[in-house]
Parts: C-alpha cells; structure tokens; sequence
C-alpha cells in the first residue's frame, strides 16, 4: 500500500506538463507532507484520521443542510410564538378589522386595511412593470444591437442593485410633488372611473408607491424573461423569418409564446418582492387605515410599511401584533413562491 | 444589391414602398412642432410631459403613416419597435433620475468633515453632523454577517453538489429558493422574535448581522452551487485515482477551482445586504453616537441613518439623507463592479 502510494506520487511528478493535474498535485503533496509527520505507522494512522475526516466533513456539509431547514421551520415557529400574546390580547377580528391600535385598552387591530394595501400596491406595480419590463427583455435579447445590449442589461441590472432606501428617498422628494400634475391630470379627464376619483387632494399617495414599486420590480421581471426569450430554439425563429414575417410578427408567433412562463414565474417573484418592500413604500405613503379604491388620493397602508412605521413606538402588545402581521406577510410570500416554483416546474414539464 | 432589388421590385407590385428616413424625419419635426404649439397654447408644461407627449404623437404619426404607405403588417411591426424603445427608456431613466439626484444632491453635503463625524449632539435643523458612527456601524454589522454567512452557505454548497442525496437532499435544495423571495422585513422580526424576546439580549449589530445572515445565505448558497457544479468531475476523479479522500478533494481540488466564481457571488450578496434597510430597524434600532462594540447597545448603519434622516422634515436633514444615500449607493455599486471585474478578468484568463 505504502509502495503504490509512492509510485502513484511519483508518476503524478512525472505528468507534471499535464496542467489539470497542477491542484491535485499540490494537494497531494500536502497531504504526504502531513503523512511523514505523524508518527510510528504514518500510513495506518493517516488513513484512519483521514476517515474521520471525511465523516467528520461530511456531517458538517449535512448538518449545514439541515441547519437551513431548521432556520426556515424557526421563522414560522419564532413569529408564531411571539404573535400569540397579542392575537389573544386583541379584542376584534384580526382579519377583518381595519384600524391598528394594538396598546390602547381595549386593544384593537385588524389585518384586513394593510393587506389590501399590499396587494393593490403591487398588483399596480405589476401593471406598470410588466409591459414595460418585457419590452426591456425584447430590447436587449432581440431588439438591440449587440454593441448597445450588453452595456443595457448592465444598466438594468444596476437598477437592481439600488439600495430599496435610496428609492424611497428618491420618491418621496421627487416622486411624490412631480406625480401631482399626472394625477390632476387623471382625475380630470379619467375621474368618472371610481380608481381615479379623490377628494381633491394629491401626492403621497398609492399610486406613488407603486411607481416607486414598479421601478424596483422592472430589473427582476426583465432578468428573468430575458432568460427564457433568449432560449426561444433558433429553427422557430427562423421558420417565422422564412415565411416572411415582420420582426414583430417573429416575436409574436415564436418568442412570446415560448417565453411566456418566463414572464409568468418572473412576474410572480416580482410580486413577492412588491409585496415584501417595506423601506421604499414607508417613506412615500402617508400611512392610514382604511380600504379605498382611490388611489390617487393621500393614504394606504402595506403590511411591511407598517411594521417600520410603527416599529419604534411599540410596546409588548405592539410588537407582538406587529409580528403577527410579519407572520402574515410570510404566509403570503411563502405561497406566491411555492405558485411561481409550480408554473415554472409546470412549463418545463410541458417543453420536454 | 438589396437597395437595388427593393428599388426595381417596387414597381412589380411584390414588395410595396417604404418610409424613407426624411419622411420619418419630418413626421418626427411634426411631432416636436405640435408639442411646442401645445405648451404654448394648453396648460400642458414641463420638460418630462413635453417629451412624453412628442414621444406619443410621433409614434401615433409614424404608425398612421407607415399605414398608408407600407401596408398594416409594416405599420405594426414599426409600432411594436417604437414601444420596446419606449419600454427600455421608461426602464433606464429612473436609474438615470435615481442616480443623478443622489450625486447632485449629496455631494453638496458630501465632506471630509461629514465622514469623520457623529451625530452626537446634532440636531436636526443643524447643518453639520455626519456618518462616522454609521459608516463603523455598517462595516461592522455587514463583515459579521458574512462571516457567518460564507462559510455557512459554502458548506450548505458543498452538501448540495457533493453529498445530495433523497429527500432531504431536494428539500434543502428547495428551501433555498423560497428563502430567496424572504422579505427582508419578515427575516428581521424572526431575529427580533428569537433574539430579542426569546432569549431576551438587547438590540445589537450583531442582532442585525444574524438577520443579514438569513438574507445574504440563499445567494451565497445559489452562486455557488453553480460554481461547483461547473467544476469538470474528470478533476474529482483524477483526485480520487490518487488515493485523496473525500474531504481534501472538496478543499483542495473543487474549491480553488471554482473560487472566483464564489468570490464574485459572494461580492454580490454583500452588496444586497448593504443596502438593506428593513431588517435592522427591528435588530439594530438605529444610534446617534458611534457604538464600536456590535455586540451591545443599539449601534446606527448606513441604511438606517438615511431613512431616519428622510423621514425628517427639515431640509439639512434631508440633505444630510442624500449624502450617506451617496456614500451608500457609491459602496454597493463599487461591490458591484469589483464582483463583475472577477468575473469578467477570470473568464478572459480562461
């Protein structure tokens, strides 16, 4: 044994041109160094330490795994626990009342006005950011010349990067006074429809917050469908040219309908990222606790912008309520991942 | 040729004529043209809705004039061209406005004095004060977490390329994906929840950190189980011919192989939690004077003095948000481009 690994050394020593090698090699030699400094009967104890290295290793890399798991069961359990207290404190229907205040006697509040609030924030959001995200994917998988569609998916993918807070400051200095002309705008011409009625006043609004929304929702929606426009097989793309379509008519007939779970799966991811934006939509609403349609008036509320804005006056109750809205939040999140994950393994399931 | 065969296919009635560049060109002083009389004429004002509205017309133009001339297929496919331009203006001027403002704004506040100063005793109509103690804040809470983070995720990595196995094997593999749509809101009230009422410690950057583990851990793990995966298993198998065990193959062999792309990976989930606001609120509280121990006491970050700052109505304060939104968004985007650079100067090697 101690012979074959003196042979196989040196025949690595010999193959020393074969650069793949270069890394083992060195390893190698490594670990003969440690096998000449341990002792009596290096082999015998060099194998067995070596052993227990790996089963030691191994259950590291496993135990790791399973850590994971542990932490995801933990948020349930830890939000859970904490919310408890409070739900039991609270006098009304957590589902169904709108007001929010958790520390008054009796305490009093309610899911129902803040998750409507996420979901017309984002699903405004979406509405803004699809149409505009996918025309970015066509842009830079199809539209733009090679020169300008590598610097352009850089751009975009920068948008990404932008710390949520910076967009939130960027909206509630410059979004929130430049949205009042669109809105008065909207009111005027469009304010028969009850989504654009108001009661005169404008600004810091729903409609601002999903502006601000669909702006960060724009690079994930993008990301994604261009991955899957840019797998469209060349021979569809090629047949649509051969008959003689017209760009459009390529994209329509063979890139569209092949990337649609792409837009689909991103759209959803994009909508748990909406959903789950607490910064941004705190600094541009001005918070209140009612349903309302109109979104260009004043007001709304999200789950997570109100978890930052009532965060630092809480007291025991407060913050137990607040997590359970947390919990809430999670749920929703949870579900619209385990959606996008079954759309997309659906679609894949269908294209093989 | 093409021009040529165009030209004398016209007048066979098999290909029909097409706008020329100087109709476009007129169609497109039209639309300018009717926009100016409009700002003159309607209440209609400012740089962004003259430009929206030029946009418009000469689109609508274009398409009603291609109609006539090209046919409906060709006025279309011009329309549908027009619209993704559109699209990816309406995509990259925000990025434009956002970073813009945040120069132009924050340099003018931006000083040496700004970041080596505290806002100890600073109120908020005062002009001076700074980001020092936010700046040791950020460092400190983000260096912890990715010292926890790396090796954590590294290891969760090395399970899901070398040792997968069954059901506990894809369910770790699926959890990473649903921790990476985890508002980062939710990951803050989990350590709130574990740490600060369970077990009862104060808040703390280390608080933070734990929380910024939770959000740094799927993008660490993603990068670089694509990074171990792509490691040829001709070098595994030429490890293992040489008698190496399991462990020093992973450590010795597949890591350096894979290292820049981890590298970079791990660059880009730094500059993911940098940015993040949300969950130190509930972990790190926020501080006014600087707090070198991340261990005890409410420490302040960058994130958090931005949005105290903007949430202030007294026009220093805002000033003072725009210039750590500056330090801040020049330290991701330097992350960013460091992380890209790895990558882009790796790849060229090969």
């Amino acid at each position: 044994m101690d012979e074959r690994e003196r042979t196989e050394s040196s025949t690595v020593r010999a193959s020393a041109s074969v650069d793949r090698n270069r890394i083992a090699r060195s390893a190698l030699s490594s670990s003969g160094q440690s096998l000449k400094t341990s002792g009596a009967r290096p082999e015998e104890v060099h194998r067995r330490s070596h052993r227990r290295a790996d089963a030691i290793f191994r259950m590291l890399a496993l135990g790791s795994g399973a850590t994971l798991l542990a932490v995801m069961a933990a948020i349930a359990v830890f939000l859970a626990l904490q919310a408890i207290p409070a739900l039991n404190a609270n006098t009304t229907n957590f589902f169904t009342t709108l007001g929010w205040s958790p520390d008054s006697i009796p305490s009093s509040f309610g899911i129902a006005a803040l998750a409507f609030g996420s979901l017309l924030t984002s699903l405004l959001a979406l509405v803004i950011s699809v149409p505009v995200a996918v025309g970015v994917a066509l842009a830079t998988g199809y539209y733009a010349p090679r020169w300008l569609a590598r610097p352009l998916t850089y751009v975009v993918d920068l948008l990404a990067a932008v710390p949520s807070v910076v967009f939130g400051l960027w909206g509630l200095i410059y979004l929130v006074p430049s949205i009042v002309g669109p809105s008065e705008f909207l009111n005027h011409y469009f304010g028969f429809i009850p989504l654009f009625g108001t009661n005169g006043t404008y600004g810091k609004s729903i409609f601002a917050a999903s502006v601000v929304l669909a702006v960060m929702v724009i690079p994930i929606v993008a990301a994604i469908s261009r991955e899957v426009f840019v797998q469209t097989p060349r021979d569809h793309i090629e047949a649509a040219w051969a008959i003689g379509a017209t760009k459009w008519e390529v994209v329509r007939t063979a890139i569209l309908p092949y990337g649609r779970s792409g837009v689909i799966s991103g759209t959803v991811l994009g909508f748990g990222r909406a959903v789950g934006e607490t910064i941004a939509v705190a600094l541009v609403l001005s918070a209140n606790y009612e349903i309302s349609f109109h979104i260009l008036q004043p007001g709304g509320n999200t789950i997570a912008a109100n978890i930052a804005n009532r965060y630092g006056e809480a007291a025991a109750i407060g913050r137990g309520a607040l997590i359970a809205s947390g919990l809430v939040l999670f749920v929703i999140t949870l579900i619209v991942n385990f959606g996008a994950r079954a759309i997309v393994h659906r679609s894949v399931r269908k294209a093989a | 040729m093409a021009h040529v065969v165009k030209a004398s296919a016209v007048g066979s009635g098999l290909v029909r004529a097409q706008l020329s560049w100087r109709s476009l060109a007129a169609i497109a002083a039209g639309a300018i043209a009717v926009t100016a009389v409009l700002v003159a004429t309607t209440p209609l004002q400012g740089l962004v809705g003259s430009v929206l509205v030029a946009a418009v017309l000469y689109i609508l133009a274009q398409t009603v004039a291609s109609g006539l001339v090209e046919g409906r297929r060709a006025a279309i496919n011009r329309l549908a061209t027009s619209i993704v331009v559109a699209c990816t203006c309406a995509a990259v001027v925000p990025l434009v406005a956002v970073l813009g403002f945040t120069i132009v704004r924050g340099s003018s506040v931006l000083n040496g004095s700004f970041l080596t100063h505290t806002m100890r005793g600073v109120a908020e109509q005062d002009p001076y004060g700074g980001i020092y103690h936010a700046i040791i804040g950020t460092l400190e809470q983000v260096g912890l977490a990715t010292l926890l983070a790396v090796p954590f995720g590294l290891l969760v990595a090395i399970y899901l390329v070398e040792y997968k196995n069954g059901r506990l094997g894809r369910a770790v593999s699926f959890f990473v994906d649903v921790m990476t749509g985890l508002p980062s809101i939710v990951a803050g009230l989990f350590i709130f929840a574990l740490w600060i009422l369970a077990l009862g410690r104060s808040f703390s950057g280390f608080a933070g950190s734990l929380a910024l583990t939770i959000l740094m851990l799927p993008t660490v793990v993603r990068s670089a189980e694509e990074m171990l995966k792509v490691v040829p298993d001709s070098l595994r198998e030429g490890s293992y011919a040489l008698g190496l065990p399991k462990w020093v193959t992973v450590v010795r062999v597949v890591l350096p192989t894979a290292l820049a792309g981890i590298v970079t990976g791990v660059m880009l989930a730094i500059a993911r939690v940098t940015g993040e606001t949300a969950p130190l609120l509930v972990t790190v509280f926020g501080n006014t004077g600087l707090n070198w121990n991340p261990f005890a006491g409410a420490q302040a970050s960058l994130p958090l003095f931005v949005f105290g700052e903007a949430g202030l109505p007294n026009e220093t304060a805002i000033n003072r948000a725009w210039a750590a939104a500056l330090v801040l968004i020049l330290i991701v985007l330097l992350l960013n481009i460091i992380a890209r650079a790895i990558t882009r100067f790796v790849s060229f090697r090969r």
